[in-house]
Protein backbone atom coordinates (compact mmCIF):
# COMPACT_ATOMS: atom_id res chain seq x y z
CA UNK A 1 0.00 0.00 0.00
CA UNK A 2 2.63 2.75 1.44
CA UNK A 3 4.54 1.96 -2.44
CA UNK A 4 1.51 2.29 -4.39
CA UNK A 5 0.75 5.73 -2.42
CA UNK A 6 4.77 6.55 -3.26
CA UNK A 7 4.21 5.99 -6.52
CA UNK A 8 1.40 8.56 -6.80
CA UNK A 9 3.25 11.04 -4.87
CA UNK A 10 6.14 10.89 -7.25
CA UNK A 11 4.03 10.78 -10.33
CA UNK A 12 2.23 14.00 -9.28
CA UNK A 13 6.22 15.50 -9.30
CA UNK A 14 6.52 15.35 -5.47
CA UNK A 15 9.79 14.87 -4.60
CA UNK A 16 10.95 12.48 -0.84
CA UNK A 17 12.40 13.97 1.72
CA UNK A 18 13.35 12.72 5.22
CA UNK A 19 14.52 15.06 8.10
CA UNK A 20 15.80 14.12 11.64
CA UNK A 21 13.52 12.18 14.01
CA UNK A 22 14.90 14.94 16.60
CA UNK A 23 14.18 18.89 16.21
CA UNK A 24 15.00 21.41 18.40
CA UNK A 25 11.88 22.31 20.78
CA UNK A 26 11.88 26.24 19.49
CA UNK A 27 10.96 24.55 16.18
CA UNK A 28 7.89 23.64 17.11
CA UNK A 29 6.94 26.36 19.68
CA UNK A 30 7.92 28.81 16.75
CA UNK A 31 4.68 27.12 14.78
CA UNK A 32 2.53 27.85 17.53
CA UNK A 33 2.27 23.66 18.44
CA UNK A 34 1.04 23.82 21.86
CA UNK A 35 4.31 22.29 24.18
CA UNK A 36 1.91 19.20 24.88
CA UNK A 37 1.82 18.21 21.09
CA UNK A 38 5.65 17.89 21.36
CA UNK A 39 5.09 14.51 24.07
CA UNK A 40 8.46 13.16 23.66
CA UNK A 41 11.50 15.31 25.20
CA UNK A 42 15.08 14.53 25.45
CA UNK A 43 18.45 16.70 25.91
CA UNK A 44 21.51 16.99 23.97
CA UNK A 45 25.26 17.26 25.60
CA UNK A 46 24.70 20.53 25.39
CA UNK A 47 21.74 20.82 27.78
CA UNK A 48 19.43 21.91 24.60
CA UNK A 49 15.73 20.63 24.40
CA UNK A 50 15.45 18.23 21.22
CA UNK A 51 11.65 16.88 20.71
CA UNK A 52 10.53 14.02 18.73
CA UNK A 53 8.79 15.67 15.69
CA UNK A 54 4.92 15.15 16.59
CA UNK A 55 4.40 16.05 12.32
CA UNK A 56 6.30 16.32 9.35
CA UNK A 57 4.79 20.04 8.59
CA UNK A 58 6.99 21.95 10.49
CA UNK A 59 10.24 20.15 9.90
CA UNK A 60 9.67 20.35 5.85
CA UNK A 61 8.87 23.98 6.64
CA UNK A 62 12.19 24.56 8.79
CA UNK A 63 14.20 22.41 5.97
CA UNK A 64 12.54 24.69 2.81
CA UNK A 65 13.56 28.25 5.08
CA UNK A 66 17.15 27.02 5.46
CA UNK A 67 17.61 24.85 2.60
CA UNK A 68 15.83 26.73 -0.05
CA UNK A 69 15.79 30.34 1.14
CA UNK A 70 15.54 31.71 -1.96
CA UNK A 71 13.22 29.47 -3.99
CA UNK A 72 10.07 31.06 -4.82
CA UNK A 73 8.34 27.86 -5.67
CA UNK A 74 5.99 25.42 -5.94
CA UNK A 75 7.99 23.12 -4.31
CA UNK A 76 6.94 19.40 -3.96
CA UNK A 77 7.54 17.39 -1.23
CA UNK A 78 6.84 14.22 -0.18
CA UNK A 79 7.03 11.91 2.88
CA UNK A 80 6.52 8.68 4.16
CA UNK A 81 8.04 8.88 7.94
CA UNK A 82 7.66 8.61 11.53
CA UNK A 83 5.97 11.08 13.90
CA UNK A 84 5.18 10.89 17.60
CA UNK A 85 2.67 11.68 19.64
CA UNK A 86 1.53 11.42 22.85
CA UNK A 87 -0.68 8.64 24.12
CA UNK A 88 -3.57 7.91 26.63
CA UNK A 89 -2.92 5.04 28.67
CA UNK A 90 -4.87 2.07 27.59
CA UNK A 91 -6.50 3.66 24.67
CA UNK A 92 -3.78 1.02 22.19
CA UNK A 93 -2.34 4.01 20.57
CA UNK A 94 0.55 4.16 18.88
CA UNK A 95 3.65 6.21 19.90
CA UNK A 96 4.94 6.21 16.52
CA UNK A 97 2.52 6.94 13.63
CA UNK A 98 3.88 6.77 10.18
CA UNK A 99 2.14 9.17 8.03
CA UNK A 100 1.96 9.56 4.61
CA UNK A 101 1.91 13.03 3.22
CA UNK A 102 2.93 16.02 0.10
CA UNK A 103 3.64 20.12 1.43
CA UNK A 104 3.34 22.26 -1.67
CA UNK A 105 5.17 25.32 -0.73
CA UNK A 106 4.85 28.31 -3.28
CA UNK A 107 1.78 27.83 -5.03
CA UNK A 108 -0.91 29.99 -3.06
CA UNK A 109 -4.72 30.37 -3.14
CA UNK A 110 -7.24 28.06 -4.50
CA UNK A 111 -4.73 26.30 -7.23
CA UNK A 112 -2.03 25.19 -4.93
CA UNK A 113 -5.29 23.69 -2.73
CA UNK A 114 -7.02 21.97 -5.37
CA UNK A 115 -3.84 20.61 -6.50
CA UNK A 116 -3.00 18.78 -3.48
CA UNK A 117 -6.70 18.02 -2.98
CA UNK A 118 -6.13 16.31 -6.59
CA UNK A 119 -3.12 14.24 -4.77
CA UNK A 120 -5.09 13.31 -2.01
CA UNK A 121 -7.86 11.74 -3.86
CA UNK A 122 -5.20 9.60 -6.29
CA UNK A 123 -3.14 8.43 -3.01
CA UNK A 124 -6.68 7.24 -1.32
CA UNK A 125 -7.61 5.58 -4.75
CA UNK A 126 -4.34 3.79 -4.85
CA UNK A 127 -4.68 2.65 -1.22
CA UNK A 128 -7.59 0.90 -2.40
CA UNK A 129 -10.20 2.98 -0.42
CA UNK A 130 -13.43 2.96 -1.49
CA UNK A 131 -15.85 5.05 0.25
CA UNK A 132 -13.78 8.01 1.60
CA UNK A 133 -14.80 11.44 2.08
CA UNK A 134 -13.11 14.70 2.86
CA UNK A 135 -14.66 17.35 4.54
CA UNK A 136 -13.27 21.14 3.60
CA UNK A 137 -13.47 24.00 5.66
CA UNK A 138 -11.62 27.30 5.98
CA UNK A 139 -10.04 28.16 9.35
CA UNK A 140 -10.16 31.60 8.90
CA UNK A 141 -13.71 31.28 8.05
CA UNK A 142 -15.77 31.49 11.72
CA UNK A 143 -12.84 33.17 13.52
CA UNK A 144 -13.64 36.22 11.02
CA UNK A 145 -17.35 35.69 11.22
CA UNK A 146 -17.48 36.24 15.48
CA UNK A 147 -15.03 38.77 14.66
CA UNK A 148 -17.15 40.90 12.51
CA UNK A 149 -20.32 40.65 14.97
CA UNK A 150 -17.90 42.00 17.24
CA UNK A 151 -16.98 39.04 19.48
CA UNK A 152 -14.04 39.35 21.98
CA UNK A 153 -10.44 37.82 21.43
CA UNK A 154 -11.36 35.82 24.91
CA UNK A 155 -14.81 35.15 23.48
CA UNK A 156 -13.59 33.79 20.62
CA UNK A 157 -11.18 31.58 21.46
CA UNK A 158 -13.40 30.03 23.79
CA UNK A 159 -15.98 29.36 21.06
CA UNK A 160 -13.55 27.60 18.86
CA UNK A 161 -12.15 25.88 21.02
CA UNK A 162 -15.53 24.13 21.51
CA UNK A 163 -16.25 24.05 17.88
CA UNK A 164 -13.10 22.49 17.48
CA UNK A 165 -13.89 19.51 19.73
CA UNK A 166 -17.68 19.20 18.69
CA UNK A 167 -19.59 20.86 21.70
CA UNK A 168 -22.24 22.24 19.94
CA UNK A 169 -23.89 22.63 23.18
CA UNK A 170 -21.12 24.72 24.39
CA UNK A 171 -21.09 26.84 21.65
CA UNK A 172 -24.84 27.54 21.56
CA UNK A 173 -24.44 28.15 25.03
CA UNK A 174 -21.98 30.91 24.45
CA UNK A 175 -23.26 32.34 21.34
CA UNK A 176 -26.56 32.64 23.01
CA UNK A 177 -25.02 34.53 25.61
CA UNK A 178 -23.45 37.32 23.56
CA UNK A 179 -26.69 39.23 23.24
CA UNK A 180 -26.52 39.46 19.79
CA UNK A 181 -29.61 39.91 17.50
CA UNK A 182 -31.96 36.57 17.06
CA UNK A 183 -31.09 36.47 13.65
CA UNK A 184 -27.33 36.68 13.77
CA UNK A 185 -27.38 33.92 16.63
CA UNK A 186 -29.56 31.68 14.32
CA UNK A 187 -26.96 32.48 11.40
CA UNK A 188 -23.38 31.88 13.90
CA UNK A 189 -25.17 28.67 15.03
CA UNK A 190 -26.82 27.27 11.05
CA UNK A 191 -23.26 28.03 10.24
CA UNK A 192 -21.32 26.23 12.90
CA UNK A 193 -23.31 22.98 12.06
CA UNK A 194 -23.55 24.08 8.08
CA UNK A 195 -21.66 20.51 5.87
CA UNK A 196 -23.15 18.89 2.93
CA UNK A 197 -22.04 19.59 -0.91
CA UNK A 198 -21.69 22.89 -2.62
CA UNK A 199 -25.17 24.14 -2.08
CA UNK A 200 -24.21 25.31 1.26
CA UNK A 201 -21.37 27.62 -0.33
CA UNK A 202 -24.32 29.26 -1.68
CA UNK A 203 -27.64 30.99 -0.56
CA UNK A 204 -25.74 33.87 1.41
CA UNK A 205 -25.36 37.72 1.37
CA UNK A 206 -23.27 40.10 1.23
CA UNK A 207 -20.04 39.70 2.95
CA UNK A 208 -20.74 36.09 4.11
CA UNK A 209 -20.82 35.56 0.62
CA UNK A 210 -17.45 36.86 -0.14
CA UNK A 211 -15.85 34.89 2.94
CA UNK A 212 -16.90 31.82 1.13
CA UNK A 213 -15.08 33.06 -1.99
CA UNK A 214 -12.05 30.98 -1.24
CA UNK A 215 -13.83 27.77 -1.20
CA UNK A 216 -16.20 28.26 -3.99
CA UNK A 217 -12.59 29.05 -5.72
CA UNK A 218 -11.73 25.75 -4.97
CA UNK A 219 -14.54 23.80 -5.99
CA UNK A 220 -14.48 25.23 -9.18
CA UNK A 221 -10.86 23.97 -9.98
CA UNK A 222 -11.85 20.45 -8.46
CA UNK A 223 -12.21 17.82 -11.29
CA UNK A 224 -15.74 15.59 -11.02
CA UNK A 225 -14.08 12.79 -9.68
CA UNK A 226 -12.60 15.01 -7.04
CA UNK A 227 -15.82 17.07 -6.39
CA UNK A 228 -17.78 14.27 -5.39
CA UNK A 229 -15.50 13.45 -2.61
CA UNK A 230 -15.73 16.75 -1.07
CA UNK A 231 -18.13 17.87 2.01
CA UNK A 232 -18.03 21.33 2.44
CA UNK A 233 -17.90 21.99 6.12
CA UNK A 234 -18.15 25.53 7.54
CA UNK A 235 -17.75 24.71 10.98
CA UNK A 236 -14.22 23.03 10.70
CA UNK A 237 -11.85 25.29 12.30
CA UNK A 238 -8.25 24.73 12.72
CA UNK A 239 -7.16 21.34 14.56
CA UNK A 240 -3.43 22.84 14.77
CA UNK A 241 -2.08 26.71 15.30
CA UNK A 242 -0.71 27.11 11.82
CA UNK A 243 -3.77 26.81 9.88
CA UNK A 244 -4.82 29.65 7.77
CA UNK A 245 -7.13 28.93 5.36
CA UNK A 246 -8.40 25.93 3.63
CA UNK A 247 -8.42 22.55 5.75
CA UNK A 248 -9.49 19.33 5.40
CA UNK A 249 -10.10 16.11 7.01
CA UNK A 250 -10.44 12.62 5.65
CA UNK A 251 -12.91 10.48 6.84
CA UNK A 252 -14.49 7.01 5.67
CA UNK A 253 -17.79 5.74 6.88
CA UNK A 254 -15.89 2.14 7.85
CA UNK A 255 -14.03 4.02 10.67
CA UNK A 256 -14.87 6.24 13.39
CA UNK A 257 -12.05 8.74 13.48
CA UNK A 258 -10.69 10.76 10.94
CA UNK A 259 -7.97 9.30 8.52
CA UNK A 260 -5.83 12.06 7.81
CA UNK A 261 -5.53 15.81 7.55
CA UNK A 262 -3.93 18.87 5.98
CA UNK A 263 -4.57 22.20 5.58
CA UNK A 264 -3.24 25.51 4.34
CA UNK A 265 -0.40 27.26 6.77
CA UNK A 266 0.13 30.74 4.37
CA UNK A 267 2.24 32.25 7.68
CA UNK A 268 4.57 28.54 8.86
CA UNK A 269 7.26 29.77 6.38
CA UNK A 270 7.68 33.14 7.43
CA UNK A 271 8.43 32.33 10.89
CA UNK A 272 11.31 30.34 9.57
CA UNK A 273 12.28 33.46 7.88
CA UNK A 274 11.20 33.02 4.07
CA UNK A 275 7.53 33.71 3.38
CA UNK A 276 5.85 31.11 1.22
CA UNK A 277 2.19 30.05 0.89
CA UNK A 278 2.12 26.54 1.59
CA UNK A 279 -0.69 23.73 1.41
CA UNK A 280 0.27 19.56 2.59
CA UNK A 281 -1.97 16.72 4.20
CA UNK A 282 -0.63 13.92 6.35
CA UNK A 283 -2.55 10.69 6.24
CA UNK A 284 -1.91 8.11 9.20
CA UNK A 285 -1.29 4.76 7.33
CA UNK A 286 -1.97 3.15 10.39
CA UNK A 287 -5.92 4.24 10.22
CA UNK A 288 -5.66 3.95 6.59
CA UNK A 289 -4.89 0.11 6.70
CA UNK A 290 -7.55 0.06 9.57
CA UNK A 291 -10.21 1.47 7.39
CA UNK A 292 -9.16 -0.55 4.14
CA UNK A 293 -9.57 -3.58 6.46
CA UNK A 294 -13.07 -2.72 7.83
CA UNK A 295 -13.77 -1.66 4.72
CA UNK A 296 -13.41 -5.49 3.08
CA UNK A 297 -14.71 -6.78 6.08
CA UNK A 298 -18.09 -5.06 5.72
CA UNK A 299 -18.31 -6.48 2.19
CA UNK A 300 -17.98 -4.30 -0.92
CA UNK B 1 -27.01 2.89 3.70
CA UNK B 2 -28.38 1.63 6.79
CA UNK B 3 -30.41 3.40 9.81
CA UNK B 4 -28.57 5.53 12.14
CA UNK B 5 -27.53 3.80 14.77
CA UNK B 6 -28.52 4.62 18.43
CA UNK B 7 -26.81 3.82 21.53
CA UNK B 8 -29.43 4.20 24.14
CA UNK B 9 -28.77 4.44 28.23
CA UNK B 10 -30.95 1.63 30.03
CA UNK B 11 -31.15 2.60 33.71
CA UNK B 12 -32.17 5.92 34.94
CA UNK B 13 -33.24 8.31 31.23
CA UNK B 14 -33.87 4.69 29.53
CA UNK B 15 -37.88 5.96 29.77
CA UNK B 16 -37.45 9.62 28.41
CA UNK B 17 -35.06 8.57 25.89
CA UNK B 18 -37.29 5.20 24.46
CA UNK B 19 -40.24 8.19 24.56
CA UNK B 20 -37.86 10.15 22.46
CA UNK B 21 -37.28 7.64 19.79
CA UNK B 22 -41.23 7.24 19.71
CA UNK B 23 -41.93 10.20 18.82
CA UNK B 24 -39.16 10.18 16.11
CA UNK B 25 -40.71 7.41 14.58
CA UNK B 26 -38.63 4.46 15.74
CA UNK B 27 -40.28 1.47 17.26
CA UNK B 28 -39.13 1.15 20.03
CA UNK B 29 -42.14 -1.97 21.23
CA UNK B 30 -39.54 -4.55 21.20
CA UNK B 31 -36.62 -2.60 23.41
CA UNK B 32 -39.64 -2.06 25.78
CA UNK B 33 -40.48 -5.87 26.17
CA UNK B 34 -37.78 -7.27 26.21
CA UNK B 35 -35.17 -5.89 28.87
CA UNK B 36 -32.96 -8.95 28.33
CA UNK B 37 -31.59 -8.33 25.00
CA UNK B 38 -28.94 -5.40 23.98
CA UNK B 39 -28.89 -5.42 20.52
CA UNK B 40 -32.03 -4.46 17.74
CA UNK B 41 -30.37 -3.95 14.86
CA UNK B 42 -34.02 -3.99 12.89
CA UNK B 43 -34.54 -0.39 14.54
CA UNK B 44 -30.86 0.63 15.28
CA UNK B 45 -30.69 0.54 18.73
CA UNK B 46 -27.98 -0.72 21.11
CA UNK B 47 -28.60 -0.85 24.92
CA UNK B 48 -26.00 -0.22 27.13
CA UNK B 49 -24.97 1.25 30.44
CA UNK B 50 -24.70 5.21 30.26
CA UNK B 51 -21.04 4.72 31.19
CA UNK B 52 -20.69 2.98 28.12
CA UNK B 53 -22.24 5.03 25.23
CA UNK B 54 -19.26 7.22 24.76
CA UNK B 55 -16.85 4.80 23.87
CA UNK B 56 -19.46 3.02 21.52
CA UNK B 57 -20.00 6.77 19.97
CA UNK B 58 -16.55 7.67 19.85
CA UNK B 59 -15.58 4.36 17.95
CA UNK B 60 -18.55 4.43 15.66
CA UNK B 61 -19.83 0.94 17.01
CA UNK B 62 -22.75 3.74 16.82
CA UNK B 63 -23.60 7.02 15.32
CA UNK B 64 -25.45 8.30 17.86
CA UNK B 65 -25.56 8.36 21.68
CA UNK B 66 -27.33 9.45 24.60
CA UNK B 67 -26.03 9.68 27.96
CA UNK B 68 -25.62 11.89 30.62
CA UNK B 69 -23.57 15.19 30.89
CA UNK B 70 -22.09 13.80 33.93
CA UNK B 71 -20.41 10.45 32.43
CA UNK B 72 -19.00 13.02 29.33
CA UNK B 73 -17.40 15.48 31.98
CA UNK B 74 -16.18 12.33 33.56
CA UNK B 75 -14.95 10.66 29.91
CA UNK B 76 -13.61 13.93 28.45
CA UNK B 77 -10.89 12.45 26.67
CA UNK B 78 -13.70 10.88 24.28
CA UNK B 79 -13.50 12.01 20.66
CA UNK B 80 -17.33 12.67 20.32
CA UNK B 81 -19.48 15.31 19.28
CA UNK B 82 -22.11 17.22 22.15
CA UNK B 83 -25.27 18.27 19.59
CA UNK B 84 -27.72 18.56 21.37
CA UNK B 85 -28.62 18.80 25.65
CA UNK B 86 -31.80 16.84 25.66
CA UNK B 87 -33.45 18.72 29.14
CA UNK B 88 -34.17 15.55 31.22
CA UNK B 89 -32.24 13.25 33.49
CA UNK B 90 -31.31 16.74 35.32
CA UNK B 91 -29.25 16.08 38.19
CA UNK B 92 -26.32 18.30 40.34
CA UNK B 93 -23.01 17.43 40.73
CA UNK B 94 -22.43 18.19 44.71
CA UNK B 95 -19.80 18.35 47.11
CA UNK B 96 -21.29 17.12 50.26
CA UNK B 97 -20.19 16.09 53.87
CA UNK B 98 -22.21 15.16 57.36
CA UNK B 99 -24.65 17.77 58.54
CA UNK B 100 -23.34 19.40 61.25
CA UNK B 101 -19.92 21.45 60.92
CA UNK B 102 -18.37 20.79 57.68
CA UNK B 103 -15.39 18.07 58.28
CA UNK B 104 -14.31 18.61 54.68
CA UNK B 105 -13.81 22.19 55.59
CA UNK B 106 -12.24 21.34 58.58
CA UNK B 107 -9.91 19.11 56.87
CA UNK B 108 -8.68 21.80 54.62
CA UNK B 109 -7.99 23.85 57.63
CA UNK B 110 -6.31 21.72 59.98
CA UNK B 111 -4.50 19.40 57.38
CA UNK B 112 -4.18 21.18 54.28
CA UNK B 113 -5.95 18.42 52.32
CA UNK B 114 -9.64 16.95 52.07
CA UNK B 115 -10.12 12.91 51.54
CA UNK B 116 -12.98 13.05 49.13
CA UNK B 117 -14.86 9.59 47.76
CA UNK B 118 -16.74 9.01 44.57
CA UNK B 119 -17.75 7.66 41.65
CA UNK B 120 -16.17 10.85 39.38
CA UNK B 121 -12.73 10.80 40.01
CA UNK B 122 -11.59 12.54 37.38
CA UNK B 123 -14.50 15.24 37.45
CA UNK B 124 -13.87 15.72 41.27
CA UNK B 125 -10.27 15.70 40.67
CA UNK B 126 -10.91 18.78 37.95
CA UNK B 127 -12.91 20.67 40.79
CA UNK B 128 -10.79 20.72 43.38
CA UNK B 129 -7.74 21.52 41.27
CA UNK B 130 -9.48 24.49 39.52
CA UNK B 131 -10.70 25.62 43.36
CA UNK B 132 -7.28 25.75 44.06
CA UNK B 133 -7.58 23.01 47.16
CA UNK B 134 -5.71 19.79 47.54
CA UNK B 135 -7.85 16.67 47.93
CA UNK B 136 -7.09 12.89 48.01
CA UNK B 137 -9.74 11.25 45.79
CA UNK B 138 -10.66 7.93 46.58
CA UNK B 139 -12.69 6.27 43.83
CA UNK B 140 -15.02 3.74 44.82
CA UNK B 141 -17.80 1.85 42.82
CA UNK B 142 -21.00 2.18 44.58
CA UNK B 143 -22.54 3.67 48.05
CA UNK B 144 -20.46 6.33 47.80
CA UNK B 145 -22.70 7.55 50.97
CA UNK B 146 -21.11 4.88 53.13
CA UNK B 147 -17.53 6.47 52.81
CA UNK B 148 -18.05 9.65 55.09
CA UNK B 149 -20.00 8.18 57.16
CA UNK B 150 -17.60 5.78 58.03
CA UNK B 151 -14.70 7.93 58.51
CA UNK B 152 -12.89 7.01 55.12
CA UNK B 153 -13.84 10.27 54.16
CA UNK B 154 -14.81 13.87 54.94
CA UNK B 155 -16.74 14.17 51.53
CA UNK B 156 -18.14 12.93 48.90
CA UNK B 157 -18.53 14.10 45.18
CA UNK B 158 -21.49 12.69 43.73
CA UNK B 159 -24.87 13.12 41.62
CA UNK B 160 -27.57 13.63 42.92
CA UNK B 161 -31.64 14.11 41.43
CA UNK B 162 -33.16 14.91 44.39
CA UNK B 163 -30.91 15.16 47.11
CA UNK B 164 -33.03 12.07 49.33
CA UNK B 165 -30.19 9.91 49.54
CA UNK B 166 -28.17 12.32 50.71
CA UNK B 167 -31.03 13.37 53.28
CA UNK B 168 -31.16 9.72 54.24
CA UNK B 169 -28.04 9.48 55.05
CA UNK B 170 -27.43 12.56 57.02
CA UNK B 171 -25.40 14.24 54.27
CA UNK B 172 -25.66 17.74 53.66
CA UNK B 173 -24.70 19.42 49.81
CA UNK B 174 -21.98 21.68 50.67
CA UNK B 175 -21.35 22.92 46.93
CA UNK B 176 -22.89 22.55 43.63
CA UNK B 177 -20.33 21.36 41.04
CA UNK B 178 -22.51 21.55 38.05
CA UNK B 179 -25.79 20.94 36.88
CA UNK B 180 -26.25 18.07 34.42
CA UNK B 181 -28.91 16.88 32.09
CA UNK B 182 -29.43 14.20 28.83
CA UNK B 183 -27.16 14.58 26.08
CA UNK B 184 -27.33 13.39 22.43
CA UNK B 185 -23.70 12.81 21.12
CA UNK B 186 -22.51 11.94 17.74
CA UNK B 187 -19.17 10.02 16.58
CA UNK B 188 -17.69 12.63 14.27
CA UNK B 189 -16.94 11.02 10.83
CA UNK B 190 -20.79 10.40 11.14
CA UNK B 191 -21.51 13.71 12.22
CA UNK B 192 -19.95 14.65 8.20
CA UNK B 193 -20.73 11.67 6.18
CA UNK B 194 -24.27 11.12 7.20
CA UNK B 195 -25.08 15.13 8.04
CA UNK B 196 -28.51 15.02 6.70
CA UNK B 197 -30.12 12.33 8.44
CA UNK B 198 -28.52 13.80 11.90
CA UNK B 199 -29.68 16.89 11.36
CA UNK B 200 -33.14 15.64 10.68
CA UNK B 201 -33.30 13.97 13.24
CA UNK B 202 -32.19 17.02 15.75
CA UNK B 203 -34.47 19.20 14.11
CA UNK B 204 -37.42 16.74 14.83
CA UNK B 205 -36.18 16.83 18.75
CA UNK B 206 -36.03 20.42 18.81
CA UNK B 207 -39.38 21.14 17.29
CA UNK B 208 -40.53 18.69 20.01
Amino acid sequence: MTDRIRDVFAAAGYGEVSTPALEHEQTFARANLPVSASAYRVFDGQGDVLVLRPDMTVPIARMVATRYPHAEGPLRFCYLASAWRGVAAGRGQSREVLQAGVELLGAGGAAGTAEVLTVLCAALDAAGLDSYRIGLGDASLYPSLLEAVGVDADERELILSELARGDFVGVEREIGSLGLPAEQTELLLRLARARGGAEVLEGLEGALHDALAPLREVHALLSAGVAERVIFDLGLVRSLGYYTGAVFQIYDPAFGMPIGRGGRYDDLLATFGHPLPAVGFALNVERLHIALTSEERLGR
Amino acid sequence: MSALRIAVPRGALFGETLEILDRLGIDTAEVRSNDRRLLFSDVGIITMRPTDVPIYVEAGAADLGITGKDVLMEQSEREVYELMDLGYGRCEMVLASEAGEDRSAEALRRLGVVRIATKYPRTATRYFASTGRQAEIVEVKGSVELAPLTGLVEAIVDLTATGTTLRENGLVIREQIAVTTARLIANPVAHKLRAAEIDALTEQIRAM
